[in-house]
């Protein structure tokens, strides 16, 4: 039997003795969540079941619609001013702790990403209501920054005592109208995961922030990456790379953003996407109000850089661009290339497995390829069917009361902003020569056929795996990376990137070829076992007893 | 001022919001204690972001796994109750797990709402009692710590656990009750690291009497690499041994301000009898001389020459370390009871803190704090319900030296421009936080050697000369 079927025959196998361990119900459920790949003709792949609730009691990675809007998208600005409405704990941790950087233009520009502020609801405002509270620390904020904006974040108890947040921002927008108030009802109930705060967070960014300046940064070719978080110094690299190309990067949701750069962002002519989960709706929404067409991009992986950066300057049209651009390409693949040969050398062949984010498990995968490593296994912690199978599935996927309390918003053309970036004709143009706009293929549609597809993978799920496939090193989050370290496999963290990184880009993908390189060739976990315990006589009563 | 229009809980607070908390909330506590149970697992009735936020925050500073379930309220459950919600839980946890025990949380949204979890708890075991009679197989002990963080800090989620344990096990042993129990000894550690909880099992088992350390996050919050999968990391406190803390010649609890409603101790006293004495936590000299002749007086055995022997290296390191320490000013900040210790500790050195802060809102917190100090030439300033940005505003005009405490105070120390000595929790910028020994004669030791040296470097490094014997 050859590789490819030895695996698939295991994959099937291995479903199934997976899911007989679970009560019927939870099984029924987790067997649309647990899907072998299969790519057959026009991209289709094995439907997923996606963004659907953790049942209880099962230890999930996901955590809530506060930290999608809080700690995802809004937190990695650093002059919004953000108070969290609520008790003191979410607010605590959601304080700085995603190693986002950012460089502010002066040093005394404000940053407040390393303030955390709360209303910190004691038993009185829980009993009373909170708003006259939080009108207070608004205020305080005010009198302490008077930022140019100020953000407030709901959480779960919020909702129940009856604060309304909103109206509590309209009121002191009306109190300081030089400063741009709104709230965000992100309570942690709403929705199954972080997605929906991110969605909501959107919503706010769109309806209150993007297109009340209408001054452009300067530049001929001028452009947005929404979904890049900067964690690790990434949109430093990215902000590094396209500026040798020439291209202007007006604004990054939200890594190393301002709000400046927010509230112009509409004046660019094109949006590009990396995180597709966390901030497609933006994309799409500036489209229909601003006509600023989008398109996906990675910049994660030596190649899928090029390949973003090419399609950037391939869409701006320009000869001079292009060429720039892949004189650029050319000089950074040099030391790429050395680097990838060296250690690929090392590395071939070698399987990794992703559990992480809404669009990570899939960018990662490319970086692993090119050091010749193979990815067994993947699925995301919060994404949607859409990241799994492509945005072509966007039509059938259900609308379950989960989604529903998440606003849609019903937007128009802006009557005085619209403006067709490309003629219909010149879009239709590129759109024949293969040039794809609005698009996502999805994470399964670029991976092997029997590769295993796991959605909020639990806990118990990933010792199967281990025991099973015994992979060279596991890629997810810090609350799976103990677990699995004490099983003797290196797991890199792809959310805080342990404090590493960069790694977009191509200094980033060399960095993170060096990084796994290092992991998967560590010797301390050949050291686990002492010399003594390799003979039976002495291990024999080793053994836990109970 | 703004801030009044609001009623604040603490005279020392100038704001009304909380800007950079010293304070974790409840539920965080309660499951640190019940990972420090033998076979518990935490499980958190409410949203599951709670549960995940939790489980992260301490994972960065035990760099352990540390597995805690979530009832996952949607938005309904947030309107229509929980209790589907908290019982399939249970079920899902106790299939996967087969864990000894589950400790139950509440959270601010499961409180708000007013869910009756003890009365869901009752009717689980009932509805399972019969499920056992029927040829169930045995199910876990259930705990319930109420947790709402809008009262108290994670201090007091932590108490809460302890006594929601103890008040359920204790005096339920089915051991034959005509053979006679060796005569044996409770101690409730308090928050500390993993490192003091090994440092109290060996000062325990020094006075040969059978003990029980609760919580005993030791192992199970340290434990070393794995060679066959462990569903949850062993070590903890067994549960039997929770159960015969009614008989017990007495209970030490370290530290002093928990309040009476949350005290297992009390709650052994009243019910059984149990002597309860309440102790300093063990930090400095004078401390740990009080918890050792606690031991004897609860014993009836003497110290042994062991720990007389570190007590006298200590003695002679503060007397070679003084002339570093005297007169030097530092901040302290942290839960309470560390504080009240670690400020005892820095006096007998000389050093003066000069600005003492705890996130707990306590009456008391100030005049103990003020009588430990009484020497300190100047008052010091003593803030309860403190955050860090309060802090910093205040510490400016104080020229501090040092601060002490958690790695929360980085910015604080960043901005003053003067080092930070990392003790407490959390610690989550240096390795090996929950392995700092503050305990016992040892601890101080160990905590004297890291200030005293980081007083000897900034000598060092300030002087142009750069003297090698200092
Ligand atoms: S809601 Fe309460 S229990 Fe949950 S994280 Fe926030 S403060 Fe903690
Ligand atoms: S209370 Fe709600 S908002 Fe806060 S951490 Fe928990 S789930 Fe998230």
């Amino acid at each position: 039997m050859d590789h490819d079927e030895n695996m698939a025959v295991d994959t099937e196998e291995f479903k199934s003795e997976m899911l007989t361990r679970y009560p019927a119900k939870v099984a029924k459920k987790r067997k649309r969540q647990i899907v072998i790949n299969q790519v057959d003709a026009g991209e289709q792949v094995p439907e997923i079941l996606a963004n659907s609730r953790t049942i209880p009691g099962i230890l999930t990675m996901r955590g809530c619609s506060y930290a999608g809007c809080k700690g995802v998208v809004l937190g990695p600005t650093r002059d919004i001013l953000q108070i969290t409405h609520g008790p003191i704990g979410c607010g605590f941790y959601s304080w700085s702790t995603r190693r986002n950087q950012t460089r502010p233009e002066t040093p005394d520009s404000p940053n407040y990403m390393t303030y955390a502020m709360s209303t910190d609801l004691q038993e009185d405002e829980i009993i009373f209501g909170g708003e006259k509270k939080l009108k207070a620390a608004i205020d305080e904020a005010v009198a302490l920054f008077h930022p140019k904006a100020i953000g407030i974040f709901a959480t779960c108890p919020v909702g129940l005592i009856g604060d309304d947040v909103h109206a509590v921002a309209r009121e002191m927008e009306a109190k300081y109208p030089d400063i741009n108030i709104f709230g965000f009802s992100c309570e942690g109930y709403k929705g199954v995961s972080q997605s929906a705060g991110h969605h909501v967070a959107n919503n706010k960014v769109f309806t209150d922030v993007v297109g009340l300046d209408d001054t452009p940064k300067p530049g001929k070719f001028r452009f947005n990456i929404l979904g890049e978080y900067n964690i690790g110094g990434d949109a430093f690299e990215i902000e590094r790379i396209v500026a040798a190309c020439g291209i202007t990067l007006h604004s990054t949701f939200s890594g190393n953003s301002n709000y400046q750069e927010f509230i112009s962002a509409h004046t660019v002519d094109l949006n590009t996407v990396m995180c597709h989960r966390s901030i497609n709706y933006l994309a799409e929404m500036m489209e229909i109000k601003y006509g600023i067409p989008w398109f996906k991009v990675n910049f994660v992986g030596a190649d899928a850089t090029a390949k973003s950066l090419r399609k950037i300057a391939a869409f701006f049209g320009d000869k001079a661009l292009m060429e720039q651009t892949e004189k650029v390409i050319e000089a950074e693949m040099v030391a790429v290339r050395k680097v990838r040969d060296e250690v690929k050398a090392r590395c071939q062949g070698k399987k990794v497995m992703l559990f992480v984010g809404g669009s990570r498990a899939h960018h990662y995968q490319e970086l692993f390829d090119e050091m010749g490593m193979e990815t067994i296994a993947a699925g995301y912690e919060f994404a949607h069917r859409d990241d799994y199978e492509g945005r072509k599935v966007l039509p059938n996927i259900l609308v379950d009361a989960d989604s529903r309390n998440i606003e849609e918003l019903k937007v128009e053309k802006d009557p005085e902003r619209y403006k067709a970036r490309k003629s219909e004709e010149e879009m239709e143009k590129m759109k024949t020569e293969g040039f794809t706009f609005n698009d996502y293929r999805g994470m399964m549609t670029e991976m092997k056929d029997k590769a295993l597809i796991i959605d909020d993978l639990n806990h118990y799920e990933m010792e199967k795996l281990i025991e099973k496939y015994h992979p060279d090193v596991i890629c997810a989050g810090v609350k799976e990376k103990y677990v699995v370290q004490k099983q003797g496999i290196p797991l890199k963290q792809l959310h805080s990137y342990d404090y590493m990184g960069p790694y977009a880009g191509f200094v980033g993908a060399i960095n993170f070829y060096r990084e796994i390189d290092r992991l998967v060739h560590s010797k301390v976990f050949k050291l686990t076992k002492a010399p003594w315990q390799d003979s039976p006589e002495l291990t024999a009563n080793y053994g836990w007893t109970n | 001022m703004i801030a009044e229009a609001i009623k604040t809980k603490s005279p020392s607070r100038s704001y009304t919001s909380t800007r950079n908390a010293c304070k974790l909330c409840a539920p965080f506590g309660a499951c640190i204690v019940f990972r420090g149970i033998s076979g518990c697992i935490p499980l958190i009735h409410g949203s599951q972001g709670c549960s995940t936020y939790i489980r992260r925050y301490g994972i960065s500073h035990f760099r352990e796994p540390i597995d805690i379930a979530s009832s996952n309220f949607t938005e309904s459950t947030a309107i229509f109750g929980g209790r589907d919600n908290l019982e399939l839980a249970l079920s899902n946890v106790t299939r996967q797990y087969k864990p000894e025990a589950i400790g139950v949380t509440s959270t601010c949204l499961s409180e708000t709402i007013g869910e009756n979890v003890p009365m869901y708890i009752a009717q689980y075991e009932k509805d399972r009692s019969e499920r056992e009679k029927n040829g169930g197989s045995k199910e876990p002990a259930l705990f319930y710590a109420s947790t709402p963080s809008y009262r108290g800090t994670h201090m007091d989620g932590f108490h809460e656990a302890i006594y929601s344990v103890v008040s359920k096990l204790a005096g339920t042993s089915v051991a034959s009750e005509n053979v006679e129990e060796p005569k044996h000894l409770n101690l409730i550690s308090g928050f500390v690291s993993s490192e003091d909880l090994r440092e109290l099992h060996k000062i325990l088992s020094s006075f040969e009497m059978p003990y029980t350390l609760l919580p005993d996050y030791s192992e199970s919050l340290d434990g070393g690499s794995w060679e066959e999968y462990q569903k949850l990391p062993k070590g903890g406190t067994p549960l039997e041994s929770i159960r015969r803390m009614s008989s017990a010649v007495g209970t030490i609890t370290l530290g002093e301000s928990i309040p009476r409603e949350h005290d297992a101790s009390a709650w052994l006293e009243s019910n059984f009898g149990v002597k309860a004495a309440r102790v300093p936590m063990p930090i400095g000299i004078e401390n740990t001389d009080a918890f050792f002749s606690q031991l004897t007086e609860f014993t009836g055995r003497p110290i042994s020459q062991k720990w007389m022997d570190v007590r006298g290296r200590l003695i002679d390191a503060y007397i070679d370390g003084h002339k570093y320490c005297f007169g030097k000013k530092a901040i302290v900040y942290g839960e309470e009871d560390f504080v009240l210790a670690i400020c005892s500790f820095l006096s007998e050195l000389g050093i003066e803190p000069v600005l003492v802060a705890t996130g707990a809102v306590s009456d008391s917190f100030k005049s103990r704090i003020l009588s430990i100090l009484k020497k300190n030439r100047s008052e010091p300033l003593v803030m309860d319900d403190a955050d860090f940005v309060t802090m910093l505003e205040k510490a400016k005009d104080l020229s501090p030296d040092f601060v002490m405490g958690s790695s929360k105070g980085f910015y604080l120390a960043k901005n003053l421009e003067i080092p930070l000595i990392r003790c407490g929790f959390p610690i989550h910028d240096r390795m090996g936080g929950h392995r700092i020994l503050h305990l016992g004669y040892r601890g101080t030791l160990n905590l004297f050697d890291l200030v005293c040296n980081t007083l000897m470097q900034i000598k060092q490094s300030s002087s142009k000369i750069g003297y090698t014997y200092i």
